[in-house]
Formats: C-alpha cells, sequence, structure tokens
C-alpha cells in the first residue's frame, strides 16, 4: 500500500516533510479524527449511558441521601450502607436466598443434566416431545407460574386439600413457614430445568461424532463415554448455566411475591434481599436505603457470579 | 373500598427495574397539569366550568360520575384512570408527587392513607374552599378521616361502618344463634367448629385493618397524632380485651386459616365453611361477586358487643376518600367536581351502582334504608348498616404513616397465627417496628 502511494508525491517532498507532516497530524487533525469516531459510536453510547449508566448512577447517588416524611433530604454519606450492614431483617433475606442457592440450584441443574444426557443419548422414544415437554414450563411467565402453583398449594381447597382428602393423609401445608421455600424452589425447578437442560443439550450437540466413533472403537462404554467426553466438554456451559442461576437465586422475587398473598405469615416483607428492597421503596418510602440495599446486593452477586466465573474457566483451559 | 387493602400487587418487577421504572418516570412524564387549559372558577354556577380534570380512582362507579360532570358541564372533560387499587395507587402517586410530574388533580385515597399524603404535602387543604363547611353533611366516623390537623384533606366517597354478615342457613342448620356480643361470638365459633370440623365461624390470617378496627370498637386509642407528635400504644386494657378473644380463637383452633380476598376465602364464603364476617358496609356487592352460590343464605346483624346491653358501638372498616392533589393546577375546578362526586348529584349515581355512601342525607332517606338486596333473602340491609355508621365510636386516629406499618403487620404478628407465638407479643413487637420507622422518618414517636 505504502508503495502505491510514495510515486504520487514528489520524492523530495515525501522524505523531507514526512516528520513535520506527521506532527501536524497529531496536533491538528486528532479531534476531526475521534469526532468521526464518536458519530458512530455516539449512538451507541447514548443508547447505553441512558439504559446501562445512568439507572446505576442514580441510583448510587440517591443511595447517599435520606428523605424524611417529616424533614425533607439530606446528605448522609454512607449511613445507608452502614445501616444495611447492621440490618439483621437484610441478612436474614441474605441468609434465606443462599440457602435457596446452595440446595436449589445443584438440585435444578442435576436434574437438567440428566434430561440433556437422557434426551442425547438417542435412546428415547419421541426425544423432540420429551425435549419440548421439558423446556414448556420456561414458557410459563413465571408470575403466572407461581399464581397456578399457588392454587395447587392450596391445603384446603387447591390440589395438595384435595389430596390430602381423597386419600386421607396429612401433607404438611406447603404455605406454612416451615415448607415455604421449598414450595418455592419447587417452582423454580419446574420452571428452570427446561431451560438449563436446553442449554447442556446444545453443548451436547456441539461434540463431533468421531470423537464417539474413536470412544466406540477403544472400547469405551456409554458411562466412559459420558464421564471422559461429554462432561468435559460441557464444562464451560455448566459455568454458564450456574451463574444464571446465582444471579437467579439472589434475584429471587417473583414467587414470593405472589404467593405472599397466599402465605403472608410465612413470607415476609424481607423474604429475599429484593422483595425487601421492593416494599422499602414502594410501602416504606425509603428510595434511599432501597438503593443502598440494591447496590450492596448488586455488588454481591458480581463478586459470587465473577468467582465462579473464574474457576469455571480454570476448569476449562 | 378496603378491599384492596389486603389485595396485592400481582405483578412486579425486580428492585432493579424499578429503580429503572423511577428514572424512566422522572425523566418520560408529562406534566399533566401544564396540558390543563382551563380555568375551573369554582365559584361559578355550574354549567359555566371548563377545563381538563385528571382522576385516579379504582372505584368503579366514579366513571359513572365523570360522565354526568362532563354532561351538566359541557366545557368539562374529565379523564379517570385507574392506576391500580390500593397500595399499587399509593405507590405511583408518591412517585408522580416525587417526580413533580404526571400528578392527577383528584386522586382516591383509603382513610388510612390519608394522613400520610396530607402530612408529605401531596394532598391540598380544601377546608378554605367550602369543604369544612360541609361537616355536618357525612357521617362522623369518615369525617374525622378527612379533617385531620385542622385541614379537610379530601371528601368521602364511601364508608365502612363495620358489621356482621352472616350465613344464615349454616347457623339454622346447627341450632345456633346470631351472636350480639364477643362472648357470644367465641361461644358460638366453639359450637359450629364442634358441629363441623370444616366449619368455622370466620377466617383470618392477621389483618392489619381488622385488628386495628377491632380494638378501634373496644374504645382503644393507639395511635395519638399531634402534628409530627405521635403515640403508638398498644399496651391498654382495650388492646388486651381484642387480643385475649382472639388468642382464644387462635388457641382453640376456630379461625379458618384462609386469608382474605385469596380463591380459598371466596371458596369458602359460598361453600358454607365460613359463617361469618366482620367487615364494613361496603361488602354486600363482594359477596354477590365471590360467593354467587350462597345466593339467599347470607344476612346482615349488628357487630357484636364488647358489652351486652349498652348502646351499639362500632368501629371503621375501610372506605375512602377522593382528594384534590397539591400539584393540581385546576384546583377549583378539581373541587367543584370532588363536590359534585361526594355530596351532590354524584352520590346516589354511587349508590345506585352499589357504593355504601358516608352521606347522612342519604343514610336517612327512605329509598336508601328501604332498599331490598335479593342476594340477601330481601333484607333491607341499610337499615343495620346505616346504624352502624352513626355509633361509630370517636376519636380515631390512624398513623400519618399508616400504609407502611400495616405492611409490616404479617411480619411482627404472622407468627401468632401460624407458629404458636403469643398475639400481644406480635402486636408489641408490630408497635416497636412502628415506632422505629416513625422516628426514622423524623416524627417524634414514643
Amino acid at each position: 500500500m505504502t508503495q502505491a502511494v510514495v510515486p504520487v508525491s514528489p520524492a523530495g517532498q515525501t522524505t523531507e516533510t514526512t516528520n513535520p507532516r506527521r506532527g501536524d497530524r497529531a496536533g491538528k487533525n486528532r479531534a476531526p479524527r475521534s469526532w468521526r469516531g464518536w458519530g458512530f459510536v455516539g449512538p451507541f453510547m447514548l443508547v447505553f449511558a441512558l439504559v446501562f449508566i445512568a439507572p446505576i448512577a442514580y441510583s448510587l447517588y440517591i443511595s447517599v441521601f435520606r428523605t424524611q416524611l417529616v424533614g425533607g433530604t439530606q446528605f448522609v454519606g454512607l449511613d445507608n450502607y452502614i445501616r444495611a450492614f447492621q440490618d439483621p431483617q437484610f441478612w436474614d433475606g441474605v441468609g434465606r436466598v443462599s440457602l435457596f442457592l446452595v440446595v436449589q440450584v445443584p438440585i435444578m441443574l442435576g436434574i437438567a443434566m440428566l434430561v440433556a444426557l437422557a434426551i442425547d443419548s438417542g435412546r428415547l422414544y419421541g426425544k423432540d416431545f420429551f425435549r419440548i415437554s421439558v423446556f414448556m414450563p420456561y414458557a410459563v411467565p413465571a408470575v403466572v407460574a407461581a399464581l397456578m402453583w399457588g392454587f395447587m398449594y392450596g391445603p384446603r381447597f387447591g390440589l395438595v386439600g384435595y389430596i390430602n382428602e381423597f386419600f386421607g393423609w396429612s401433607i404438611p401445608n406447603p404455605l406454612g413457614p416451615q415448607w415455604i421455600l421449598l414450595a418455592i424452589g419447587n417452582i423454580v425447578t419446574w420452571s428452570f430445568v427446561g431451560y438449563n437442560m436446553l442449554i447442556f443439550y446444545s453443548s451436547l450437540r456441539t461434540i463431533p461424532v468421531s470423537l464417539y466413533e474413536a470412544a466406540e472403537l477403544d472400547g469405551a462404554k456409554q458411562h466412559h463415554v459420558i464421564r471422559h467426553i461429554k462432561m468435559p466438554a460441557i464444562r464451560g456451559s455448566i459455568a454458564v448455566a450456574m451463574i444464571f442461576s446465582i444471579i437467579g437465586s439472589f434475584q429471587l422475587f417473583n414467587e414470593p411475591s405472589i404467593l405472599q398473598k397466599l402465605a403472608p405469615n410465612s413470607i415476609t416483607t424481607y423474604f429475599t434481599p429484593n422483595l425487601y428492597t421492593y416494599n422499602l421503596s414502594f410501602s416504606g418510602q425509603q428510595y434511599n436505603y432501597a438503593a443502598a440495599v440494591a447496590i450492596i446486593m448488586g455488588v454481591f452477586t458480581m463478586v459470587i457470579a465473577y468467582v465462579v466465573q473464574l474457576r469455571g474457566m480454570r476448569k476449562d483451559a | 373500598m378496603s378491599m384492596t387493602t389486603n389485595r396485592r400487587r400481582v405483578l412486579r418487577g425486580s428492585a432493579v427495574a424499578a429503580a429503572l421504572a423511577l428514572t424512566l418516570t422522572a425523566c418520560g412524564g408529562t406534566d399533566r397539569a401544564d396540558e390543563g387549559s382551563g380555568s375551573g372558577g369554582g365559584s361559578a354556577a355550574e354549567g359555566d366550568l371548563s377545563g381538563d380534570l385528571l382522576v385516579w380512582a379504582w372505584d368503579s362507579t366514579v366513571p359513572d360520575v365523570a360522565t354526568a360532570f362532563e354532561e351538566a358541564n359541557p366545557g368539562v372533560d374529565i379523564e379517570i384512570v385507574n392506576a391500580g387499587t390500593g397500595n399499587d395507587q399509593y405507590t405511583a402517586l408518591q412517585n408522580a408527587i416525587q417526580a413533580g410530574s404526571g400528578v392527577p388533580d383528584l386522586a382516591q385515597i383509603e382513610y388510612f392513607a390519608i394522613p400520610q399524603f396530607a402530612i408529605g404535602e401531596g394532598l391540598a387543604d380544601i377546608g378554605s374552599m367550602g369543604a369544612s363547611d360541609l361537616e355536618d353533611s357525612f357521617t362522623p366516623g369518615p369525617w374525622s378521616s378527612v379533617a385531620i390537623n385542622g385541614g379537610v384533606y379530601g371528601l368521602p366517597l364511601d364508608s365502612g361502618p363495620m358489621a356482621l354478615f352472616y350465613n344464615e342457613a349454616v347457623f339454622a342448620e346447627h341450632g345456633v344463634e346470631i351472636p350480639t356480643t364477643w362472648d357470644e361470638y367465641l361461644e358460638a365459633a366453639r359450637a359450629l367448629h364442634a358441629a363441623d370440623p370444616n366449619l368455622y365461624i370466620t377466617n383470618d390470617t392477621g389483618d392489619a385493618g381488622f385488628t386495628t378496627s377491632m380494638i378501634w370498637q373496644a374504645g382503644g386509642h393507639p395511635y395519638e397524632v399531634d402534628g409530627t407528635n405521635v403515640t403508638v400504644d398498644f399496651d391498654t386494657p382495650e388492646v388486651a380485651q381484642f387480643t385475649d378473644l382472639w388468642q382464644t380463637m387462635i388457641d382453640e383452633e376456630l379461625l379458618a386459616p384462609v386469608t382474605s380476598w385469596s380463591d380459598d376465602w371466596n371458596q369458602g364464603l359460598g361453600n358454607g365453611t365460613i359463617a361469618t364476617l366482620t367487615i364494613g358496609a361496603w361488602m354486600p356487592t363482594n359477596l354477590e361477586n365471590g360467593a354467587p352460590a350462597a345466593e339467599g343464605d347470607w344476612r346482615v346483624a349488628p357487630m357484636p358487643q364488647w358489652e351486652a346491653g349498652a348502646d351499639l358501638v362500632t368501629s371503621e372498616n375501610g372506605g375512602s376518600a377522593l382528594s384534590v392533589t397539591s400539584a393540581s393546577q385546576n384546583a377549583d375546578l378539581a373541587y367543584a367536581f370532588l363536590e359534585f362526586a361526594s355530596v351532590d348529584e354524584g352520590v346516589q349515581i354511587r349508590v345506585d351502582g352499589g357504593a355504601f355512601p358516608a352521606t347522612v342525607a342519604e343514610l336517612e332517606s327512605e329509598e336508601f334504608l328501604g332498599k331490598e338486596f335479593p342476594y340477601f333473602g330481601n333484607q333491607k340491609l341499610n337499615e343495620v348498616l346505616a346504624e352502624s355508621a352513626k355509633a361509630v365510636a370517636p376519636g380515631w386516629q390512624y398513623l400519618p404513616y399508616q400504609v407502611y406499618a400495616n405492611s409490616i403487620f404479617n411480619d411482627n404478628v404472622g407468627s401468632a397465627y401460624v407458629s404458636g407465638a403469643s398475639l400481644s407479643d406480635g402486636i408489641a413487637s408490630w408497635q416497636d417496628a412502628t415506632i422505629a420507622y416513625g422516628n426514622e422518618q423524623g416524627f417524634t414517636v414514643d
């Protein structure tokens, strides 16, 4: 390319003026060049700033103030954050979603994995139907799913009530304070097994058939294939599914919020951190404190998701 | 209507989405007040009024009133928006007031929530516009709910004097007398539940509105509000009167563990497993719609009394007012519509639509009192309900942040209903949480 350009300019000038011109360009022409770039990036940056940066910046901003019903707004620095770290209700919620995470996520991902392997094994009759059926609950909006399960959980006139009556059993009330977390875990598992199954299944499909053929030639059994070919190949998607599930657990909101109507004594207003921020800001008008809690929760979730991602990556490498 | 107190929001976004929505509302909301073209001129004779009004109300009879007002005043254009019921609307209204844009001219607000908006200066004091002369037009309970701190922050739309709604067929079947006192009520509860283990005299899973109404009837004044000085005291004999009774009901499992306004609840009311409701006078329409299967079975009796043989004493349960907002640029016109809706022709339109009025004139009119209700076996319900309206115990006050206090009721008291904790401990813990919140919010609470 340079060769093509050089002959056009007079030879002497080229060599002589190259350096000054370069200096020139650096001094005068930089601004117009960067503006042209902004012309392309601008629309994206504008939307990005409005949609992603602005809400976070706004939350950060309001989180350092306190607005009172009497006395108005004042700057309080990090008071809201300090308060959150000392707030037993907040930690109660964090503890609950952490427990949920530790118990529900492995179960959900385990089932999703089993289903994905079963479908991928090719030994299943009506594979497509099975796949769609398992995935179907994911297409049901979370609010509808929670309502639906809420009706079934009804200990008097719900499915649980009818089963108890019909068989003379006494299944404990799923909406009671001891069982409610399990009941919610069941709804979430039902909703998201299909979604995670699809993630696993799609990465199973990317394994070249030649690997299986080679394994067969080497006399590998099915469980060897799973352990040494399939599992290593989907390790990356396990990490992805795990990160989604962690975020989902920490953001638990829809299910408890819907079931709260049916079980107001089992689900407190601070049942999960998200529910807590919601009630703080919308029933309690404590927008500032709610923003601080939301930011702490956001950072917390990011850190944990990042750690899991790092671990996932390392295994991958 | 106070049923909405209990109705929880069905659709909720995540907190992040909520924060997002907040910002977007702040950016994108148009200032409705600026669009308002007209000069209202409250003193102008009817028919001459012109201008636009934005009204937030969930009550289904308000649109009819607006249509009638528009017909009488061709220059007026009223837009009714259902911005959600109860708490949903308060949230939206609070946000709009905070953002300073999109605030309606008039908003429907339940009595217990009025102090919160009045003290937050979201509502206009309409006392000087003529409202202070209307005291005698309304029954005392609703009036005391809108006349706060020397101002008037709305006019009553409807009211909820309490009465005992009972399923007569169930009582007759088991040969149980209709209770007139709370002692008899407890006996009836035992008798009914003993006769049929699936049968309960009523349901309760902890309801702040019901609890405060019961304490109200017992003569308690747990909340004393004087400007920003607030006293919260549930450690009184009147409160103990209620908690003793209700603790017994809970301990002996005489309360159906069904939450009001749930599907189970409507089924229970319809199939005769929930035999009574002590609830506000706005209940008849809800019962007709929610429990059509029990048509002809239900009747209404006066609220059971704490003292046998004494004069009837009742309390209010729910009900709402329509209030002019401080942000309204058209306050005179808004007030004109408000008077039309709450004391003039609007009242009859709303009564015809099934509302229970708060105006003395309607409550005393023969037509109103003589109305027969087919669902209730042609009983003249309004006779009982109007008596109840007159007998509301005076002097009750709500907190200036009752909406929040009610929202954390079950956090504190709920375990009494499901885990065997004591009801009075729960109420004490509720009191502490309420006091702490009040002080955080800048009130002086003790």
